[in-house]
């Protein structure tokens, strides 16, 4: 298990290779689908500071609002290929060295990877209860009115959350690995 | 029964949807686990799913947090009125929204605003029908939107696949349907398949599969054959748990039928993660009672 401190070097995101198990600490901001469009078509100031040198998460969670404190209680990775035309120019844009969610990324986000210096991490899908305990603590949250609470950016300060590298920043990705595998064994299915 | 102890009930079958896995997923997991074997990834993933679910039982949270669409399948006797049933259902739901076993997750299609409480059009979905005998039988299906997106409806004979209007030619959708899905649904997954019908009865029918417990033996012996052999076969994928390789790609293949009309063969296939979550309940005589604690 290595060590990630966020904010994290562009040196440090290179030194990871795909299969690599991680554990990250420090700020982040949750991004899905509504803030990926965002981030694409403006310049993000409220953001853009927290961005830079830090990772987003593709993640939707429920979130207890108890007077003026947020806390979330189940906080699960979400499909990331929704992601796919957009997070290219994220990465390039915010400086972002860090994707985290489920299910892979394709050709442009791992080219963005390997140009600008940044991970896509795997957290295992449905885990929403056990990841929201490494969420520590909700700091702030922009566009919550507008996009709604699955869709908000919510910044968080996690502890310890686990994750795998699935596509590194050197043209690596496990998701293209187990796909070519699991294609063979489709298309002998398909014959037999 | 009054409308206050209703919807009490239903608010606890929902806790119950979005919190408990259900003992025949758990057991298929577990299986998943030997199949797997001791200190692979994918074992060790697997008993991460199991791990989470604990914690989500214990702590009364959502096991994941698309707490997903509500599908309500009721049956009632004439000691129950029908918009009394879902005028409960309703305000159950908005209730458990608010104590967060629920994500607000009904989204205006065409001003993108989230109602914030699960109510909107068609939300939560129902399906009604009326029995002779007194009491209520209520059925809750929670269904994910990333697992929902990988579903898959096939006109047969499809040129592509080399798929015919034979039960061969089912085999290869749903075959074509898991690989596609890859890990994005949330593997393993449990598939529901519907041969026949119309476009829209025949993903009904495959979401309806989804009610029955992973241990059934279809009461059709050509549907339970392909269903024993096509949940051995994806299997053979290499998918796994996440999508990260392993043997365990599907926890279960449940396939039904409804007659089509002579120009149309719609193989429809919906894709539920492991995440899989259901509660059934039942009313009699004032007693209410849930299949599983």
């Amino acid at each position: 298990m290595i060590g990630i401190k966020l904010p994290v070097s562009d040196d440090e995101i290179r030194k990871l290779k795909a299969g690599d198990e991680v554990s990250i600490t420090g700020v982040m901001i949750t991004a899905r689908d509504a803030a990926h469009k965002y981030l694409v078509e403006t310049d993000g100031e409220d953001v853009r500071d927290l961005l830079k040198d830090s990772m987003v998460y593709h993640c939707g969670p429920v979130v207890k609002k108890e007077g003026d404190k947020y806390s979330f209680v189940a906080a699960g990775p979400t499909t990331s290929i929704r992601e796919e035309p957009y997070e290219g120019t994220v990465i390039e844009k915010y400086s972002v060295r860090g994707v985290i969610g489920k299910g892979g990324m394709g050709a442009d986000t791992l080219k963005a990877c390997g140009e600008h210096g940044c991970v896509y991490l795997s957290a295992v899908g449905g885990l929403a209860t056990t990841l929201a305990r490494s969420v520590v603590e909700v700091l702030d949250v922009h566009k919550l009115e507008e996009f709604g609470v699955p869709e908000a950016m919510w910044v968080i300060r996690v502890e310890d959350f686990p994750a795998v590298v699935t596509m590194d920043s050197h043209g690596n990705s496990i998701h293209d690995d187990i796909e070519e595998l699991s294609r063979k064994n489709y298309e002998e299915l398909l014959d037999r | 029964m009054d409308r206050g102890r209703l919807e009490e009930s239903f608010l606890d079958l929902i806790r119950r949807a979005s919190t408990v896995l259900p003992p025949d997923v758990v057991a298929a997991m577990r299986r998943g686990i030997e199949a797997e074997g001791d200190g692979t990834s994918a074992a060790s993933s697997l008993e991460l799913m199991l791990e989470n679910a604990n914690q989500a039982k214990d702590g009364k949270t959502p096991i994941c947090q698309d707490t997903g669409a509500l599908l309500f399948f009721v049956e009632y006797g004439p000691d129950f009125r029908q918009k009394d049933i879902e005028e409960a259902a309703r305000a159950a739901t908005v209730r458990a929204t608010e104590l967060y076993y629920l994500r607000p997750n009904a989204v205006d299609p065409v001003t993108g605003a989230n109602s914030k409480n699960n109510l909107g059009d068609g939300s939560p979905y129902f399906h009604f029908e009326q029995r002779d005998e007194d009491g209520l039988r209520v059925r809750l299906l929670l269904k994910g939107g990333g697992s929902e997106n990988v579903g898959a409806q096939y006109k047969l004979p499809d040129a592509g696949l080399k798929a015919g209007r034979d039960l061969a030619g089912v085999r290869k959708c749903i075959i074509d349907t898991v690989y596609n899905a890859q890990g994005k649904g949330c593997a393993p997954g449990v598939v529901g398949a519907c041969i026949g019908g119309d476009r829209g009865s025949s993903f009904a029918c495959s979401k309806q599969q989804f009610l029955r417990d992973l241990r059934d033996k279809n009461p059709d012996p050509v549907l339970a054959e392909l269903e024993e052999s096509l949940a051995k076969e994806l299997n053979e994928l290499g998918i796994g748990p996440s999508g990260f390789g392993g043997r365990t790609t599907v926890l279960g293949v449940k396939i039904g039928r409804r007659h089509r009309l002579p120009a149309c063969f719609f193989v429809s296939v919906s894709y539920t993660c492991w995440a899989y979550r259901k509660a059934f309940m039942t009313v009699e005589r004032g007693e209410v009672s849930y299949d599983w604690d």
